[in-house]
């Protein structure tokens, strides 16, 4: 039953992996401007552009360039960038460990700070402490990372300049990095300058696509701990002495959990989405700022990958978080 | 009697009331500085003036009379900017919204009413948009069209009404189960009569909270559409672009990121609220 469920899922995934390639392809296909015109030196002959064309293949028709692109996507060639002049899939994987990065650093900080605004507004339930911070973090969830973006950039890059408003590391470190996850080599190979600085440059950026999701997770965990704590087993821990803290953190969280799993699952995709404006309000050298820049410079194979790269992510997470709930969720097993 | 019937209903009313209360004091704000611009604002907003760039607000030393809130790099009054920043705001917010509104409600009517086939094409092209990112798709589609508001606007509803159409299609799902339904197919309605004369005023509440919640929306997307000069010309003036060019002399003239980033502030946090007090007031559960 649980491997009919997964192919299904599986094939679905599939069916909206290609639908997203044939809007990417139609879009970009009907945008005015012609790129190859961009590539070419003043004084190019018509030979030189018929060339040209036949060489990004723009020479023939729409339905059989289609094919053709998706037969290359299908063995890991999403053509060469018109820009750049390099293949798009060696660019795109160069600015992944980026975005990545800088997704996961801010999903940690939304679980931390989600989950201990959640625990202490369940702790002081009832009082003025919780209405306080019901009220903040629902201010705090409808304004975007956009803004909160300018907002950080103000204070801690302005008002009381501690942290780098952008770039990804300080560029006069001296490092010899053999991947692209700045972080984790600075950290695996002992360089706390090489770690100072990515953090320096990535705390920002974080923090902004980190805070809505952040009181997301307080408001819904809040919601569930004060569910699970009157009932039975939490009183009866507390009848065996536990105080009021250590019920919530070692019987409640564990049942109350399950909803917010099942929210950060879905809002990860919602934070990945946001990297792009915040990568560019900070230039921070990842995956978004590289795709605006290639949709202003009309790059159209670099924009191809970079949208279809995104929504393989996308699909994929999605995917992963509906069976780890299914596996989570026994009641949901056997559906 | 009387008194008897609404004496709690206003006691429940009042705390709701300041939630709604407060946000639209602020959008009548905004509306006001958009409609009256001309009349309100101290100078032109594109007229440039070298020997005055960079002036700091009103309350700081080295400032000018006049310039309230200072000026920008090019000698450009921030204040008067602003003023007229609300009109291209409101105008693209209020257009935007709506359109997406109509546009994404109607699918979603339709897939939740329906089901079958057409909720399946819908369903499948839910999922197909929401494999993208907003901003990206956002920023693909206006280089698609050209710069300009109409494909500012074009572009909002042609991307979030997703939002939309994933709300009203569960809701309708639920409303066309509801026994009042069956009774006006009895009565002899036809499907369609049924669906925009007894399903659609059922959800309507939770499409105008939706309306409200997608003009906050609109105002950002449209800000951060200018703010990667995608919007309409960069000397025009809107928030996005007096942002764009206030991250760009941050170090010189913090006022002019500092002045536009308050007022998107409040305007989207006001729609919110507001969308969100409408949910909660239109929301039997919660009265």
């Amino acid at each position: 039953m649980l491997a009919k469920t997964i192919l299904i899922r599986l094939l679905s995934t599939a069916v909206t992996l290609f639908g997203v390639a044939v809007v990417v392809f139609t879009l970009i296909r009907v945008a005015p401007g012609n790129p190859i015109s961009m590539m070419l030196p003043p004084g190019a002959t018509q030979e030189d552009i018929a060339n040209l064309n036949a060489l990004y293949g723009f020479d023939k028709s729409l339905p059989e360039q289609f094919v053709i692109w998706l037969g290359g996507v299908l063995h890991g060639d999403f053509g060469t960038s018109i820009t750049l002049r390099r293949p798009v899939s060696e660019l795109v994987l160069g600015r992944l460990p980026a975005t990545l990065e800088l997704s996961v650093m801010a999903l940690t900080i939304a679980v931390a700070l989600g989950g201990f605004v959640a625990v202490i507004g369940a702790r002081k339930r009832g009082t003025a402490t919780e209405v306080g911070l019901d009220l903040t973090s629902g201010a705090v969830l409808s304004i975007p990372d956009f803004l909160w973006g300018l907002v950080f950039v103000l204070l801690f890059g302005v008002l009381w300049p501690i942290l780098s408003i952008s770039g990804r590391i300080d560029p006069r470190i001296d490092f010899d990095f053999t991947t692209n996850f700045y972080l984790i080599e600075g950290v695996l190979r002992g360089r706390f300058d090489v770690v100072g600085s990515t953090l320096s440059h990535m705390l920002m950026p974080a923090m902004s696509l980190a805070l809505p999701l952040a009181a997301m997770i307080a408001q819904l965990l809040k919601q569930n701990l004060k569910e699970v704590l009157v009932q039975d087993y939490t009183t009866l821990a507390r009848v065996r002495g536990f105080s009021e803290t250590s019920v919530i953190l070692r019987e409640a969280l564990r049942n109350a959990a399950l909803p917010t799993i099942a929210l950060i699952g879905v809002q990860f995709t919602f934070l990945i989405g946001g990297t792009v404006i915040v990568e560019r309000l900070f230039a921070y050298e990842g995956l978004g700022n590289m795709a605006i820049d290639a949709v202003i410079n009309r790059d159209l194979p670099l924009v191809q990958g970079i949208v279809l790269l995104f929504a393989a992510l996308f699909t994929v997470i999605n995917l992963l978080v509906d069976l780890s709930y299914t596996f989570l969720n026994p009641r949901l097993r056997n559906g | 009697m009387a008194d008897v019937l609404t004496k709690p209903f206003r006691r429940r009313a009042t705390p709701m009331n300041l939630r709604l209360w407060l946000p639209l004091v602020w959008i009548a704000v905004v509306a006001a500085a958009a409609l009256f611009a001309p009349f309100i604002a101290p100078h032109d907003p594109l007229a440039q003036d070298l020997m005055l760039e960079r002036l700091p607000p009103a309350f700081m030393d080295g400032s000018e009379p006049g310039h309230w809130l200072g000026t920008d790099s090019l000698g450009r009054d921030v204040l008067s900017r602003m003023i007229y920043g609300a009109r291209i705001a409101l105008f693209v917010s209020l257009i935007a919204a709506t359109a997406t509104c109509i546009f994404g409600s109607t699918l979603g009517l339709i897939a939740g009413f329906y089901g079958g086939w057409p909720d399946r094409i819908i369903s499948r092209l839910v999922d197909i948009w929401m494999a993208f990112p907003p901003v990206l798709f956002a920023v693909l589609l206006v280089a698609v069209m050209g710069t300009g508001l109409g494909s500012v606007i074009a572009a909002i509803a042609l991307i979030d009404w997703t939002r939309f159409a994933r709300v009203i299609r569960a809701e309708t799902m639920v409303q066309a189960r509801m026994d009042y339904v069956d009774s006006a197919r009895i009565g002899g309605a036809r499907r369609a009569a049924t669906l925009v004369s007894e399903i659609l005023p059922n959800v309507l509440p939770s499409i105008i909270a939706l309306l409200m919640l997608e003009m906050g929306i609109a105002v950002i997307v449209e800000a951060i559409l200018s703010f990667v000069n995608l919007s309409i010309s960069s000397d025009d003036p809107t928030w996005g672009s007096m942002i764009a060019e206030g991250r760009g002399s941050i170090h010189f003239a913090w006022w002019v990121l500092l002045f536009p980033l308050i007022t998107l502030f409040l305007t989207v946090l006001s729609f919110s609220t507001l969308g969100e007090g409408l949910k909660q007031h239109f929301d039997p559960v919660h009265k």
